[in-house]
């Protein structure tokens, strides 16, 4: 499957600029309607892909004026883009979405100074180099491990906050105690014979709340045979600016990447971070007006792969032995790997490739789980009724194991199976992998 | 001239503030159906979750000669849903319960705004069968199905909407509520009146209960698929075919073009290289199915056809079924506007209908899609255009001109499905007759004095 073709160029960063052929793409059929999850909870036209697109489009004719209600409109959107998946018209929601997003960041309509910094400090500063997000994570992980935690959650504090706020002390990430760099070798050699070499992007959220799947990451790839670069210093892939519109720091970021992994000299670059994975095989039309990256990018996007997809293209490998106990696991498709890449089959072929794992099928699996970036902090109240019913579901199955592929559906997901009392475990479907290559080895080595 | 803000207060106390919406941002949404070139804003869209709402929104309207549009999920195609200047769009997509499921009766009672699939699935779970499938059969409401009579890919042995209602509930323009119809099997009491309000298109009342037959479900099916390198061939194919004395629940066809658009929209593997497709099902008992389907494969054989697949299982079927309904968006891959029509002729004139239509689209240098429930003589001839293009348009709209009079001319019908609305007004007296135009306009009268429900569809 090709990945969606987007063609963001700065003269165009916004709807009327937009080529009006995309616009127009939208013939109102409605088919996508039963498949956008915001128009099946509220079934308002306006809630829908149908009814954005004709919002997007009456401000591109001059006929609507970006204001408030249309900026609600375009945060109430979960950007799920599960409508793609729906439209046979090809409708390309994913640049329509965020040529609207920049729209409302020109406009000025959602301007606060609070607004304007917390923007300031996670996407101009935060989200920009790992070290600053290593920071963040080292003060979370001292809150949490230093009894503070638990001091503020009984001091009552909390129930005096908004409720955005007590909502999100709920998320509060349990940071892993040690980050990628501290995991992982910046050069890690494969197992056997050399096939490949690849480079490994460890990702933000990624790499302070679940650096362990990075480690993951990296050991199943040397199993299949690939040399794997991860330098201890990386940048973030920009896909939290380019989805709010800032475009100018997504484009910075990108080159910075461009310039840290040559793409020449890897046969492929890997993600494990679905909506990481969905925004870095763009580039080449992020940076379609600078000459001087633009061939590079085109060779960056191809060799981008997620890491279902890149594992499956060059093997899957059988892994021989046995696991422990006989487990069922539940795939919970992220909606920028169904959706935003297409990938649907191989993450399925690689669990089935894990000994004793038994793979059961979870009603809607590629229903969004309401976690969609920031949105389970910007929309609690609609991420949270997407949460209770992917609960629902999972609890239908009876799977002991949740597996899904990106960082930010583990964690709501997992808050939401704790919420349940439900001892069911999140994990990324490579950790499995990982595990079981781990207890291959381990018996082989006791032999 | 917008709403008065008295009117907006009431119609709030009516319907619950949050039922009530006039924001911009809330009625540009609602300003158009499924069809093309047809654009008009509301002056407020009502939700209504109870009929009785519904009844007392009416009176309202009716006192105060306030125009009201019902809408379902508004997918039509002929503009039935599209508002008229300052009215209120009545959405009925929030009455979505079904209401009883009788497996002895085999009948199932339904609010208007069910999905058409949803429906489908409830007669399945207790092995029964609603067999009318519109392509749009996900998203469409079973109000709008019977307001626009719909059909679907098993029209031609299964019939359409009309078949399968038993009973109605209607809130008249009044305000006044009526019931016609019964879970029996035979029924002559007074006029046949329900029939009167099927394919009515939202102007003789709004329809709040619909009583639905179901059937057995069949024992048995098999999907095929056969390639053409010759319309004409596939068209004679399915002359044959009924000659044969074999009614298949589906006998669809698709055009080159349009294999092509479903096929990068589905990846299922079609055959690409052929000017003609058609999708087959045969169902009922197994042994009558392979019997058919051998007749089939026969004629298609007999008939020049270059490829000849059955789907190896029900999944595959499925797929096929699904790829098929989506036709019609598909083919709004190739150009921005897409704008389809619905003829439908005797059987016997389909592959002169097919090429005529293609010689028209030629003569005006347009680019077409043609696909359609062949087995019903029911043709969507599509044109892939750009409604900027105003000159273009207007060729498309002389070809449309041609395509309607030459359909008339042989006995057929300017619209198999997709009622008249807004769409195809101009050409109902020319297809129909003043004296039967008139007749209809005279009930419409009596039904709706005050011309308060959908004013303007289907005629003035
Ligand atoms: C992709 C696609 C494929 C399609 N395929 C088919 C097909 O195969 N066969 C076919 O026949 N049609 C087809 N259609 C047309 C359309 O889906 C049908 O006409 C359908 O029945 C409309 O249902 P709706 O709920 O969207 O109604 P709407 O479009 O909302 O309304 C249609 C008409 O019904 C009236 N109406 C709606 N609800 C009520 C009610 N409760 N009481 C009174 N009046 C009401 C409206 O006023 C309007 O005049 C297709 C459309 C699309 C977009
Ligand atoms: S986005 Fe696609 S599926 Fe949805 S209404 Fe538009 S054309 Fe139809
Ligand atoms: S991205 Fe998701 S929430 Fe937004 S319109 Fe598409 S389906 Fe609906």
């Amino acid at each position: 499957m090709q990945p969606i073709p987007l063609s963001i160029t700065p003269a165009a960063s916004h709807l009327k600029g937009l080529d009006y052929s995309v616009v127009q793409q939208c013939m109102h059929c409605g088919l996508c309607l039963p498949t956008c999850p915001t128009y099946d909870d509220t079934k308002l036209e306006r809630n829908s892909p149908r009814g954005r697109i004709s919002l997007m489009r009456a401000i591109a004719d001059g006929k609507l004026d970006p204001g408030k209600v249309f900026a609600e409109e375009m945060s109430f959107c979960l950007g799920c883009l599960a409508c793609m998946t729906s439209c046979p018209a090809g409708v390309n929601y994913a640049e329509l979405f965020e040529h609207a997003r920049a729209e409302v960041e020109e406009s000025g309509v959602m301007k606060s100074p609070f607004r304007k910094l917390i923007r300031f400090v996670t996407m101009g500063w935060l989200f920009q180099d790992l070290r600053r997000m290593q920071w963040l994570g080292r003060l979370i992980r001292f809150y949490r491990n230093s009894g503070l935690l638990s001091l503020v959650q009984q001091s009552g504090i909390l129930k005096m906050l908004p409720q955005r706020l007590q909502y999100l002390e709920k998320l509060t990430p349990v940071i892993q105690p040690a980050f990628s760099n501290e995991l992982i070798e910046p050069v890690s050699p494969a197992v056997g014979e050399k096939r490949y070499r690849v480079a490994m992007l460890t990702g933000c959220a990624q790499d302070i709340i679940f650096s362990d799947v990075n480690r993951d990451t990296v050991e199943v790839l040397q199993e299949y045979g690939c040399e794997v670069i991860t330098p201890a210093s990386q940048f973030c892939c920009g896909s939290l600016h380019g989805h709010n519109g800032e475009w100018e720091q997504a484009k910075d970021l990108a080159r910075k990447q461009i310039d840290l992994f040559p793409p020449a000299a890897f046969d492929a670059i890997i993600s494990n971070a679905a909506g990481c994975g969905s925004h870095l095989k763009h580039y080449s039309s992020l940076l379609s007006d600078d000459p001087e990256y633009l061939e590079r990018a085109r060779e960056w996007d191809r060799k981008l792969k997620d890491i279902h997809e890149w594992l499956v293209e060059i093997g899957p490998l059988e892994i021989d032995g046995e696991a422990a106990a006989e487990m069922t696991v539940g795939y919970h498709e992220a909606c920028h790997l169904c959706h935003g890449q297409k990938i649907t089959s191989q993450p399925r072929t690689l669990l089935k490739s894990v000994p004793n794992l038994k793979l059961v099928e979870i009603p809607e699996s590629n229903w969004c789980c309401g976690s969609a970036g920031v949105y389970n902090v910007t929309q609690p109240e609609m991420a949270t009724k997407l949460l209770k019913r992917k609960i629902g579901h999972i609890r239908e199955t009876g799977a002991d194991i949740l597996a899904t592929g990106n960082p930010g559906c583990m964690l709501h997901i997992q808050n939401g199976l704790n919420q349940a009392e439900m001892p069911i475990k999140v994990v990324h479907p490579i950790s499995l992998l990982a595990q079981a290559f781990r207890e291959r080895n381990s018996s082989k080595n006791d032999k | 001239m917008a709403i008065s803000s008295e009117i907006i207060e009431q119609l709030k106390s009516i319907c619950g503030p949050e039922n009530v919406l006039t924001e911009k941002e809330d009625l540009i949404p609602y300003s158009f159906d499924g069809t093309a070139e047809i654009k008009q804003l509301p002056g407020c869209v009502l939700y209504a979750s109870i009929v009785e709402v519904i009844q007392e929104v009416l009176k309202f309207a009716n006192e105060k000669h306030c125009p009201v549009v019902t809408r379902g999920s508004g997918t039509g195609l002929s503009g039935g849903s599209v508002p008229v200047e300052d009215c209120w769009v009545l959405c009925t997509v929030r009455m979505d319960k079904i209401l009883e499921v009788d497996a002895d009766n085999m009948t199932l009672m339904t609010e208007p705004g069910v999905t058409t699939l949803k429906i489908s699935e409830a007669a399945e779970k207790v092995g029964l069968f609603y067999p009318p499938d519109p392509g749009s059969m996900k998203i469409s409401t079973i109000g709008g199905n019977v307001a626009e009579n719909s059909g679907g890919l098993r029209g031609l042995k299964y019939g359409v909407t009309r078949n399968y209602i038993m009973g109605l509930e209607l809130v008249l323009a009044s305000g006044k509520r009526c019931w016609y119809g019964n879970k029996c099997v035979k029924d002559v009491a007074g006029y046949s009146m329900k029939d009167v309000f099927i394919g009515s298109e939202g102007t003789l009342g709004v329809i709040t209960k619909v009583l639905l037959k179901l059937i057995p479900m069949p024992a048995a099916k098999k999907t095929m698929v056969a390639g053409f390198s010759k319309m004409d061939q596939a068209a004679e194919a399915v002359t044959a075919i009924i000659a044969a004395k074999v009614i298949p629940c589906t006998l669809e066809f698709l055009d080159r073009m349009t294999i092509q658009c479903v096929e990068d929209f589905t990846h299922i593997g079609l055959p690409l290289d052929c000017d003609a497709l058609l999708l087959m099902e045969t169902d009922g008992h197994a042994a009558v199915v392979a019997e058919e389907a051998e007749v089939m494969e026969r004629i298609c054989h007999d008939h020049g056809c270059t490829e000849f697949r059955i789907a190896g299982n029900s999944e595959e079927a499925l797929k096929l079924a699904s790829a098929r309904r989506t036709a019609f968006s598909a083919l709004a891959r190739v150009s921005p506007t897409t704008i389809l029509e619905d003829v439908t002729v005797p059987r016997t004139e389909l592959a002169s209908m097919v090429r005529f239509i293609q010689e028209v689209a030629e003569r005006y240098k347009l680019k077409i899609g043609i696909f359609g429930h062949m087995g019903d003589g029911n043709l969507h001839p599509t044109f892939l255009t750009d409604e900027r293009n105003k000159e273009e348009i207007h060729r498309v709209h002389q070809a449309f001109e041609e395509i309607f009079t030459e359909t008339i001319r042989i006995g057929g019908t300017i619209t198999g499905e997709h009622g008249i609305g807004l769409a195809k007004k101009d050409y109902l007296v020319q297809a129909m007759g003043d004296v039967s135009v008139e007749v209809m306009r005279k009930l419409r009268t009596v039904l709706d004095p005050n011309n308060i429900l959908n004013p303007g569809k289907i005629f003035d």
